[in-house]
Parts: structure tokens; C-alpha cells; sequence
């Protein structure tokens, strides 16, 4: 709440500072009738002003709001009574530090409060507001400090414009490392804590085994006490969903590309197209509702009519609806490339007698494959990320089967069933779900390099 | 040789190519309609898949109303007559409600009975009672016709969602409480109005009292919270990579990096949000602000990529008569380049967004499926997002939620259909050919 308030009167510190720099570029050139004295225009006065008032502020401050609450539950928990603490497990202490912390905000506590709690909590309090306080005291001085030395610096020989310049060209520069950054976030997060799940789990278990059921029973003489992760059925239902849905949308994708490129008229194009790609826009989660509530009891009604046990949430199911929103995926891809052949390979083929289909399937098709197969692996790796369909439309329990009329569970299902709902960190079941990310990401990551050198490879043969 | 065929003489190409035409013509024609098909059956799903959503949702716009004679006695509600708000709170509104229905229904006296009579109003209906007194403190002590928010199982009757014939034990609404609303609709007493409190209430357990405003808060936090960030490092970044980076190893990298982030599946940044953000920065959960980090590293590539091509299509012209009169490379940028290219990266970015506000997946990763009732007035309150409360009511079993559900994905879709309309008139407004 206070943050908000000192960002604002940074950002407010920011414009006076504008106001000031460029005053006093001015005043220092001589008045406004020979700023030509001045080696850059009196608003790069300002705006470097402006950047020593406000950047090392704002960065300083975004340190503190990261670090302050690690560094008050640190000596909070290092000021409780030894009896309090000892014996205590990692997991417990967690717990403490939690109610500790809903004490001090005035939430529910789990634990009965006993007077350490008490006096903790109320040390976390008043070490907050300490903290706040000599943030405000800190981030105003930097602002002041910043500002007096971009004053003491402002003279007219001051290459103002060189120095916001360079500024700015830094700022471009993180901002496009930030890409990277995120990648290396993703490994990681998801390396680091799958590293930890193979340690409780074998990776042979993990990667060859059949049985899946997370569960961890309560007490640890209870059947199935420590869970098991085999994830071949999770990677079988994955498979057999996105085939399904390939089956769907490569033949309809591709044959309206084809139809759209090649036959139809401008008109019927200008109408299809767009609409077409309505489906690529509309949300995940519309899919899973049409899935769950409107395709596959249709399913069910129509095998039930013809004698077949259908499960309320089968693999067809979200296969077939999975297949409809991947459908104007392959097309446009396959469009682009079909364009990108030359009108002169068709010529050439019509000049030997060969009709409108045997040209495309014998000379357009073949020259535009690569870019083909390209598309529709970048649209197997969206099918296998592919979550919210899935969740909806496909079940939770994991059948090794083969029959897409079952109900069957895919990694991304498994994924958000583990992390949504009551959950402990650093138990082997939170952190499958980390080892299934990291399976998954690798998969994709290699569908997708693989696709978009294919993709690449190709254009550049025609241009 | 001796095989008899060679010695029947040689057939012109000609005529093999004739004798085959009929057959390649009936290919052709298969080939063409095989085509013509597939675009028809893509249209199909797009009509099904509307019609589907609109049949089941266009319901929910409207929601049953009893009317009934309201005595709203002094007594009950303000009994010592200061009129103070306090009083007027606490007071017991469902006593006024089942009093008037009491006596709508002299004949029911059985206990049983009047509770299944009492059950046909919602239970939120006390609350709305309570806010138009508080509004109005002169209606105390008067009798009032007012209408009464039914429960969701009298709504689902009355729209026809029940079937009347169905064995009693399988319908959830008994035939004595068919009689009693067919009886009240026989007095004009049962009508359907506009669904104000699906506009302005929270979500709730009861269907009738579900409402997407917190819902449409959260979003609308989160997306306001995304484009601020993700807009200035998109742009920024595009303009790094397009015009002043070197092609050196490192920038490749980059490029690579960012062609492959478009295509991660989303549900793995959830995973990177959980990790990173909530774990590591201890960034609240369920809050619009760790929701907008996400969306933000999930929608830059995609800005990053539109601005490009936006950036790329300046004509170099432009930025050599800039330099030629003395700009800055930066200045080149910011006062000529840029300027230019807005259309194109803005376009982009209500693209990048749309998608954002249709996303699901990451967002259940970094606890946005919290069933928070209020709704949410700032950054850092915790909140939930519209697809993430489609998802939430598309699990609920009431039949009442599935039109709930419907009705939601109709406004996404709303909100949806006019962000790329925006997407496309500016492309229109302002496209340059050079």
C-alpha cells in the first residue's frame, strides 16, 4: 500500500526534476535567447535529470520490496525462543512462519496462539513498519541525492543528449535480454525443482513406469503410502489425444488451405478465411465448455445408441474439439506456404497437360512439403501443451488404453490437478508436477526448433 | 518377343491421354469438392460452436422474479424508529419475505410444506430487500408490491429447463412446487427480468446470485497491469532488435529465444509464475499483479514480433532523411520511425492482449481459482479472472450455472469480438502504403 504511494511520488520527483534540469540548463546557458551555448537541447537537460533523480530510486526500491520480506522473516524467526523452534522440520517451520505472518495481517491462524506467536507477530508488525519507514527515508534521499548531483553536473558543455541516449539504448538492451530471461527462468524453475523430484523418485520409475496414482495416503502404513509416478499412461493419453486431433485438423486444415488458395473464389476466400480463423481466436476454455457439455455427451448418446460403453469423458471427446481449434493453425501455415510457391512450377505443370488437382497434389504440394510438415509439428506441439481443453473434456483417471472411447489423462491435466487444491511444497507430488512441466517443455522446445528451422529453411528457397 | 499384344500396333499418345480424361476430370471434380468440404465443415464448427453457446447462455440475461405483497413492518425492521443503519441492517428480511408467502399460501400449514415453500425464494433475496430499504427508508411501515429473486431451481422451471414430465423423483423441483409457480404465473405474480446482478454482483454458490463483476475487475486489472508492462519492453525490444542491435551470436540467441517462446505452451509460464514470482519473489498469489507478470512474458513475443514486422515496413527513406538533417540514431527512432510504425505495433499489441484475456491455463497455476466473492479493488487484492470463473462455473453441477457459464463466455467473447475489431480498423485507419 505504501509502495504504491512512494512510486508515485518517485514518478512525481521524476517530472519536478524534468522541470528542474531543464531550468536550470537554461539559466546556466545564459536565458532562453542563448540556449544555442548549450551542447544539447535543454530537454535532455531535463530528461537527464529526470533519469539520475528517479532510475537508481526505483531500482533501489524494487531490491528492498523484493528482499524485506525475506530479511523480516529471517530475524522474526531468529528471535523466537529456542524451545519454540528446535525440532522443528523444514515443512513445520514453514507453517509457524505462515501463522506468524496471518497473525500480524489479520488473517486465520491455524495453530493455537501461544504468547512466542503472539510476540512474533507483533515483532514481524513493528519490523515492517520500520522497514517501510526507512524505505521511504532511503528512496527519498536517493532521489535527492540524484537530483543534486545531475544539478551539479548540468553545464552547458554537459553532452546531455549522449548520456539520456546511451541510457536509453541500455534500457533497449535489458529489455530485449528479457526474452532470455524468461527462458532461463522456465528451465530453471521447472530443472530445479524436478531435480529434487528425482531424488525421491528414480527417473527409470518416472519415465517407464505404468502406474500413476499421486495420491499420498495420510498415514504412512496405508496402501499406496508413497504414491506412485510411472507416466507412461500420462504420455499415452497425451499421445492419443493430440493424434485424434490431428486426425481432425491436418485433413480439414490442409484441404482448406489447399481449396482456399488454389479454387476458391476471391470473394468466397475474403469470407472463409476470416472466418476460419475466428476459431483461432476464441479461448481455450470456450473450447473445454463445448467439449465437456455439448460434444461429448453427444458421444455418449450417439455410442449408447449403438451398444458401445462410452466414458462421460473420453479421449474422442477432446480430441475431436481439440482438432477444431487447431484447424485454422494448420490452415493458415499452410496457406503461407502454398502462396510462397512460384505461380511458374504451376504453369509449367498445366503446360504439360496436367489437370488443376494433379498440379497441386503432384507439383504444389511436394514444393511447398517442407513447409507443410513444419506447420503441422508446431500444431503437435500446441496439441500436446494444450490444457484447458484437456482438463475439461478428458478425465482424471490414468488409464493405459488404446481405446479412445475411455476416459484417459494427459501430462497438462495432470500438471494443474497437482498444483491446484491443498498442497505442501517439496512433497514428491507438487514437484511431479515440475518433472511433467520440464517433459513437457522439453518435447515442445524440440517440436518447435525443429518446426521453425523447417519452416525457415524453406522460405528462403524461393526468395 | 512373342507375347501377342506387341504386335497390335502402337496407340497414339493422344488417345491414352483421351481414353484416361474422363477418369482425371471425375478426380478433379472429387479433389475440388473434397476441398470446398473442408472449408464447409470449418464453417460448420464455427455456426455450431456459436449457436451452442448463445442457445445455452442467452437465458441467463434475464432471471425469475416472484412478486408478492411485502409488508414491511415497522416492528420487524425498525423497532425503535431512529432509523439508525445499523438497525436497518441487522434486521430479519426473510421473516418479511416467508410472512407475505405465508399468506400468498394460507392452505399451506404442514411444516414440511412451508419450508418447500419458503425454499422457493433465494437465499440472497433478504440482502436485496435489505439494500432497497436502506436506500429508501421511507418504504418502512408500508406494504409494497416487490419483486422477489427466486431460487434457481424456480428460474430453470420456468424457463423450461425442467422437464415437467419426468418421473417426480428424478426432477429436482416437486410437483407441489409446479402447482404453486404455476399458480403464481396464473396470477401474473412470476415474471423474467434483465439480470442486473449478473453485471454487478461477485460469484457466488447460488446460481441466481453469481455475478461476473469480480470476474470482469480482475481482468481488467490484469490486463490494464500487462499492457503496461509488456508494452514498453515489447516495443522497446523490437526497436533493439530491429534497428540498432549487431548481428553477432547474442542477438541471435535472442531472436531465436523469442520465435520460440510464442510457441511454449502457456501452461508452462503458470509453472515459471509459480515458481519464480510467487516462490521466489514472494509475490501475493491470486493477485491481478503475479496474474499480469505472466501474461506479460506470455504476451511479448508476440508484441515483440508484430512491432517488428511493423518496424521493418518504415521505408528506409524516412530514417535516412532524418540522419541526413543531423537526428540522432535515437532520435531517428522516437520522432520518426516510431511514430510510423504505431499502427502496426498497436494492432499487434490488442492482439497480444486479446489472447491474454482469453487465457486460462497459467493462471490456475498461480492460484487464480480462489473463490473470492468480492470484488477486487486494486492490484494487489485477490481476485480471479473471467476464464478462470467460466472454467470454475463450467465445473459447478447446479443446471442454473451452465447458462451462467454460457452467459460469461458470451461477454468474453464480446469483449474478444471488440478488441479485434479495434485490431482491425486501426490497421485499416491508418494503413500506409509506401
Amino acid at each position: 500500500m505504501y509502495s504504491w504511494i512512494l512510486m508515485l511520488v518517485v514518478l512525481a520527483a521524476m517530472a519536478g526534476a524534468y522541470q528542474i534540469g531543464r531550468q536550470r540548463a537554461i539559466a546556466s546557458a545564459g536565458g532562453p535567447t542563448r540556449i544555442k551555448q548549450l551542447h544539447s537541447l535543454p530537454t535532455y537537460y531535463g530528461l537527464y535529470a529526470a533519469l539520475w533523480a528517479g532510475l537508481p530510486a526505483l531500482m533501489l526500491m524494487g531490491l528492498w520490496i523484493g528482499l524485506q520480506d525475506q530479511i523480516v522473516i529471517g530475524l522474526v524467526t531468529s528471535h523466537l525462543p529456542t524451545e519454540v523452534v528446535s525440532g522443528l522440520s523444514e515443512g513445520r517451520l514453514g507453517l509457524l512462519i505462515n501463522d506468524i505472518r496471518n497473525l500480524a495481517t489479520g488473517n486465520i491462524v491455524s495453530a493455537e496462539v501461544t504468547p512466542e506467536i503472539q510476540a512474533a507477530a507483533d515483532q514481524y508488525n513493528r519490523l515492517n513498519l520500520i522497514s517501510q519507514w526507512a524505505m521511504w527515508a532511503v528512496v527519498l534521499a536517493v532521489v535527492l541525492a540524484g537530483l543534486a548531483y545531475a544539478w551539479m553536473r548540468t553545464q552547458p558543455r554537459l553532452r546531455a543528449r549522449n548520456r539520456v541516449e546511451s541510457a536509453f539504448t541500455v534500457m533497449l538492451i535489458i529489455f530485449s535480454s528479457i526474452a532470455i530471461l524468461t527462458t532461463l527462468g522456465i528451465v530453471l524453475s521447472v530443472l530445479f525443482e524436478s531435480l529434487l523430484f528425482f531424488q525421491k523418485v528414480s527417473p527409470l520409475e518416472f519415465f517407464f513406469g505404468t502406474n500413476w496414482s499421486p495420491q499420498i495416503a495420510l498415514r504412512a502404513d496405508q496402501v499406496g503410502a508413497s504414491g506412485a509416478f510411472g507416466a507412461i499412461p500420462l504420455f499415452t493419453g497425451t499421445l492419443m489425444v493430440s493424434l485424434i486431433s490431428m486426425l481432425v485438423a491436418v485433413p480439414i486444415g490442409l484441404l482448406s488451405a489447399i481449396y482456399l488458395s488454389e479454387y476458391a473464389h476471391r470473394r468466397v476466400r475474403a469470407i472463409a478465411k476470416p472466418t476460419l480463423e475466428i476459431l483461432a481466436g476464441i479461448p481455450t476454455v470456450v473450447y473445454g465448455f463445448f467439449a465437456a457439455l455439448t460434444v461429448a455427451p453427444f458421444i455418449r448418446e450417439l455410442g449408447m445408441s449403438f451398444g458401445l460403453d462410452v466414458a462421460s469423458e473420453s479421449a474422442l471427446a477432446a480430441g475431436l474439439v481439440m482438432g477444431i481449434m487447431i484447424i485454422p493453425f494448420v490452415s493458415s501455415l499452410s496457406d503461407d506456404v502454398i502462396n510462397a510457391v512460384p505461380q511458374s512450377l504451376r504453369d509449367g505443370s498445366y503446360a504439360l497437360g496436367a489437370t488443376q488437382s494433379e498440379t497441386i497434389r503432384r507439383v504444389v504440394i511436394p514444393a511447398a512439403l517442407p513447409g507443410i510438415v513444419g506447420g503441422i509439428l508446431l500444431a503437435v506441439s500446441r496439441a500436446i501443451g494444450e490444457t484447458m481443453i484437456v482438463v475439461m473434456a478428458a478425465g482424471l483417471a490414468a488409464n493405459l488404453t488404446a481405446n479412445p472411447l475411455d476416459s484417459v489423462t494427459t501430462v497438462t491435466v495432470q500438471i494443474v490437478t497437482l498444483l491446484t487444491g491443498d498442497q505442501e511444497f517439496d512433497s514428491a507430488k507438487t514437484l511431479a508436477a515440475f518433472a511433467l512441466g520440464l517433459t513437457l517443455f522439453l518435447v515442445t522446445l524440440t517440436l518447435n526448433v525443429i518446426a521453425l528451422s523447417i519452416v525457415r529453411k524453406y522460405r528462403e528457397q524461393y526468395e | 518377343m512373342n507375347n501377342p499384344a506387341d504386335t497390335t500396333p502402337p496407340r497414339r499418345a493422344i488417345d491414352i491421354v483421351n481414353a484416361s480424361l474422363k477418369r482425371r476430370y471425375a478426380r478433379e471434380r472429387r479433389f475440388r469438392w473434397l476441398g470446398a468440404t473442408a472449408v464447409t465443415l470449418g464453417m460448420v464448427f464455427v455456426v455450431l460452436l456459436f449457436a451452442d453457446i448463445i442457445l445455452k447462455g442467452y437465458t441467463a440475461f434475464q432471471q425469475t422474479y416472484i412478486q408478492l405483497p411485502i409488508e414491511l413492518a415497522a416492528a420487524t425492521i425498525d423497532p425503535d424508529g431512529a432509523r439508525d443503519p445499523a438497525t436497518l441492517a441487522r434486521a430479519d428480511y426473510m421473516k418479511l419475505i416467508r410472512e407475505a408467502l405465508r399468506e400468498r399460501f394460507p392452505e399451506v400449514t404442514d411444516r414440511r410444506d412451508r419450508r418447500l415453500l419458503n425454499s422457493m425464494i433465494s437465499v440472497g433475496a433478504p440482502d436485496l430487500l435489505r439494500e432497497r430499504v436502506m436506500a429508501d427508508p421511507a418504504l418502512i411501515g408500508t406494504t409494497q408490491e416487490l419483486w422477489i429473486l427466486a431460487d434457481d431451481d424456480i428460474d430453470m422451471l420456468v424457463k423450461g429447463y425442467i422437464d415437467r414430465n419426468a418421473p417426480a423423483s428424478d426432477r429436482r423441483v416437486g410437483d407441489q412446487m409446479i402447482a404453486w409457480v404455476d399458480r403464481l404465473e396464473a396470477e401474473g405474480r412470476v415474471a423474467k427480468r434483465f439480470n442486473t446482478i449478473f453485471f454487478t454482483h461477485g460469484t457466488s454458490r447460488e446460481p441466481e446470485l453469481a455475478g461476473i463483476a469480480g470476474a470482469l475487475m480482475g481482468s481488467f486489472y490484469t490486463l490494464v497491469l500487462t499492457f503496461l508492462l509488456s508494452f514498453p519492453i515489447g516495443v522497446g525490444a523490437a526497436l533493439y532488435l530491429e534497428e540498432f542491435a549487431p548481428k553477432n551470436r547474442w542477438t541471435d540467441l535472442i531472436e531465436v529465444n523469442v520465435n520460440n517462446l510464442a510457441a511454449v505452451p502457456s501452461i508452462v509460464f503458470g509453472l515459471l509464475g509459480l515458481a519464480v514470482f510467487i516462490g521466489f519473489f514472494g509475490v501475493p498469489r491470486s493477485t491481478p499483479l503475479v496474474a499480469a507478470l505472466v501474461m506479460t512474458l506470455m504476451t511479448l513475443p508476440t508484441i515483440i514480433i508484430a512491432s517488428r514486422v511493423a518496424l521493418k515496413s518504415v521505408p528506409p527513406s524516412i530514417r535516412e532523411a532524418a540522419l541526413g538533417v543531423g537526428a540522432s540514431p535515437l532520435q531517428t527512432q522516437f520522432h520518426h520511425v516510431l511514430p510510423l510504425a504505431l499502427p502496426g505495433i498497436l494492432t499487434g499489441s490488442i492482439i497480444g492482449m486479446a489472447r491474454a484475456l482469453g487465457e486460462t491455463a497459467p493462471l490456475l497455476m498461480i492460484g487464480m481459482i480462489a473463490f473470492i466473492v468480492d470484488i477486487p479493488k486494486g492490484f494487489n487484492d485477490a481476485a480471479t479472472v473471467l476464464p478462470v470463473q467460466i472454467f470454475l462455473w463450467a465445473d459447478s453441477p447446479e443446471r442454473g450455472f451452465v447458462e451462467r457459464t454460457s452467459a460469461a463466455i458470451l461477454v468474453l467473447l464480446a469483449f474478444l469480438f471488440v478488441m479485434n475489431l479495434a485490431a482491425v480498423l486501426l490497421r485499416r485507419r491508418f494503413e500506409r502504403r509506401w
